[in-house]
């Protein structure tokens, strides 16, 4: 009995080495491929955590082997020193409004998209599609020029504003798919029961499409974090108000081969979007998924 | 603390300002007679959208094309003189010649990648940690990935020790090999290596759309074409490339579409130099260096023209889709 046991154990663990065997191709270029992806961050990230004397004379794998010395003097210094202290105040000064204003003014465009009838609908609704691919090099002198004769040139509000217009193309068009798509007995339950369109607007289409919002508002925070073209026109380079994208690439020409400032300053303007997208990357991908049209 | 509490203010009281406008509006209406409230009721909805994009994005679309046959100030008309300016300006030329190579380069890369890794991971067991680890370049800005890529090419002189990712790996793995500076040497090959940390930033997007697709294929096909006796290499020919070809054709847009526009990591990395100048990076240095709003528009004229195909068929897949809705 015994032995009889141990030969089909044997072919078994035979076909499981065959098995294993035919997908190491698959597995070495799968592993391969996330390492290759991930290097380049991971070669920052030490970077930034190392003194410079080290890093001026070695790579930074040289810090995975003893005598691991690292320190956090990097940080300190770009905080301190090089603005972005503050700048880290400023992105989310400006990322924050650019991301709840567009969302809601383009929720209440999509309603009508959505569930209102009215001549030039289809026209009105096209140019949107349109617009989602403008590059918005187009639009930058004239509206750099309207911002001037406002005096709102170097200001937060300039970024707002433009944001929310540059924001809205994509805005719209997910809602309106999105509210499109919600069924129409519920939106008729809710009009039998007496609710006007406000009330349905706010009781009923917001509260079910809280999922589409959010892929939406990760979609539009990281987009006004991660800007660079929109800030460096509007505010023209002054530090008081520089987001982080304009601080770091300043400092890309300042500092040179100060690796460890650049790395360490660099990260800092990387971590909020990197949790965000951590925490939050099943709306992000759904985000994606709907509007996958646009540049 | 004043810009905080403006920042609060702004993020709630816009909101309330809009949605009590609507709120407003709707109690205009109702004192309206029903079929005229209805005629009316859309438009109030749509307004505060329709003024962002009039004024952010229709009316200086118009207004970008008008300043392009004006002069550098805007005050005389110069009719197509700065379209002949940028035509015969070298810097343009090369600027036009490397968006050429983003166009076909970029797009390319990062569609084939996609496929490629989104097949590949679709096998694995650790399927969702390999998408999240490739796919998190994404949240990074362009300006981050030009940090992480000038310090991914950096160069030293030999004898000095290569601490640069590229250069130390190349020397370490070939033998006799001669450290590059990637950035500056061999244009217009350099443009490649722009590409290539663009390439890494994107390729996760595309793998994700693709991915998505490729679950979406009803696994009946795959096992219909398994009994007929398909091979896995025909089983992707005929069944998985055929059924991905409408998302492919989706993410390719977009990708050229980006590679028409790139901007944030030429201006970080090399801003222009060693002959890999772009068209935006080119307006952008019209606009602030030179000062030249006329040539400067007529340069994002060019970008939008070279746009406008792309929109149009976006246009035509959207009717196309809504039909079959």
């Amino acid at each position: 009995m015994a032995s009889t046991a141990r030969v089909p154990q044997h072919t078994g663990s035979m076909a499981h080495a065959v098995a294993m065997l035919r997908r190491l191709p698959l597995n070495t270029a799968v592993v391969g491929i996330t390492i290759l992806w991930t290097v380049p961050t991971i070669g920052v990230l030490i970077s930034s955590f190392r003194p410079p004397e080290l890093v001026s004379t070695t790579g930074w794998w040289t810090a995975l082997q003893p005598p691991f010395v690292f320190t956090l003097e990097n940080y300190r210094r770009v905080l301190s020193t090089n603005n972005m202290g503050q700048s880290f105040v400023n992105s989310l000064l400006l990322t924050i409004p650019a991301t709840v204003v567009p969302i809601l003014i383009a929720a209440f465009a999509a309603y009508a998209f959505a569930w209102m009838e009215f001549p030039g609908r289809t026209v009105l609704f096209l140019t949107v599609v349109g617009l989602l691919v403008v590059p918005l090099q187009i639009t930058l002198i004239p509206v750099l020029r309207l911002f001037t004769e406002l005096g709102l040139t170097g200001t937060l509000p300039a970024i707002w504003l433009a944001h929310t217009g540059y924001g809205l193309p994509l805005a719209i068009y997910l809602l309106r798919n999105f509210f499109g798509s919600l069924p129409k007995e519920m939106l008729e339950a809710a009009a039998v029961d007496g609710a006007s369109p406000v009330v349905t607007f706010f009781r009923v289409v917001l509260p079910t499409s809280i999922p589409a919002l959010a892929s939406l508002a990760i979609f539009q925070f990281l987009w006004v974090w991660n800007d660079l073209l929109v800030a460096l026109v509007y505010l023209g380079g002054s530090p008081s108000v520089a987001p982080m994208t304009v601080t770091v690439s300043n400092l890309v020409n300042s500092l040179g081969q100060n690796w460890q400032l650049l790395t360490a300053a660099a990260f800092l303007s990387m971590a909020v979007p990197m949790v965000l997208f951590l925490s939050l990357q099943g709306y992000f991908v759904r985000g994606i998924l709907a509007g996958s049209v646009k540049g | 603390m004043e810009r905080v509490l403006q920042a609060v203010i702004v993020a709630i009281g816009i909101p309330a300002a809009t949605a009590g406008f609507i709120v407003l509006g709707e109690r205009c209406l109702a004192l309206l007679p029903g079929r005229s409230s209805n005629a009316l009721r859309p438009w109030l909805w749509l307004t505060p959208g329709l003024a962002f994009l009039l004024t952010f994005l229709l009316y200086p679309s118009v207004d970008t094309l008008v300043l392009s046959f004006r002069d550098a100030r805007s005050t005389m008309w110069v009719g197509l003189q700065n379209y002949r300016v940028i035509f015969t300006d070298a810097a343009f030329l090369t600027a036009l010649r490397n968006n050429a190579i983003w166009v076909v380069a970029f797009p390319a890369a990062t569609v084939l990648l996609g496929i490629a890794i989104a097949i590949l991971v679709d096998r694995v067991r650790y399927e969702n940690t390999a998408k999240a680890l490739i796919f998190l370049p994404m949240a990074i800005s362009f300006v981050g990935a030009g940090v992480i890529w000038r310090f991914m090419y950096d160069y030293r002189p030999p004898p000095l020790p290569q601490t640069g990712t590229l250069n130390a790996f190349l020397t370490w793995a070939i033998p006799g090999f001669q450290p590059q500076a990637w950035l500056v040497n061999n244009p217009p090959l350099n443009n490649l290596a722009l590409i290539a940390a663009a390439v890494w930033l994107w390729t996760g997007f595309c793998m994700v759309v693709i991915s998505a697709s490729l679950k979406g294929i009803p696994v009946e096909l795959f096992e219909a074409a398994r009994v007929d006796g398909a091979s896995e290499v025909q089983v992707l020919r005929h069944v998985v490339l055929p059924s991905l070809s409408s998302t492919v054709a989706v993410v390719l847009t977009t990708m050229i579409i980006f590679a028409l526009k790139a901007f944030d990591i030429v201006y970080v990395m090399t801003n222009g130099n060693f002959d890999t100048e772009v068209i935006a990076n080119r307006m952008y240095k019209e606009l602030f260096n030179v000062r030249d709003f006329g040539r400067a528009s007529a340069i994002a004229i060019v970008l939008l023209a070279a746009i406008v195909p792309v929109m149009l068929l976006n246009i035509r897949r959207f009717r196309q889709q809504e039909e079959t809705r």
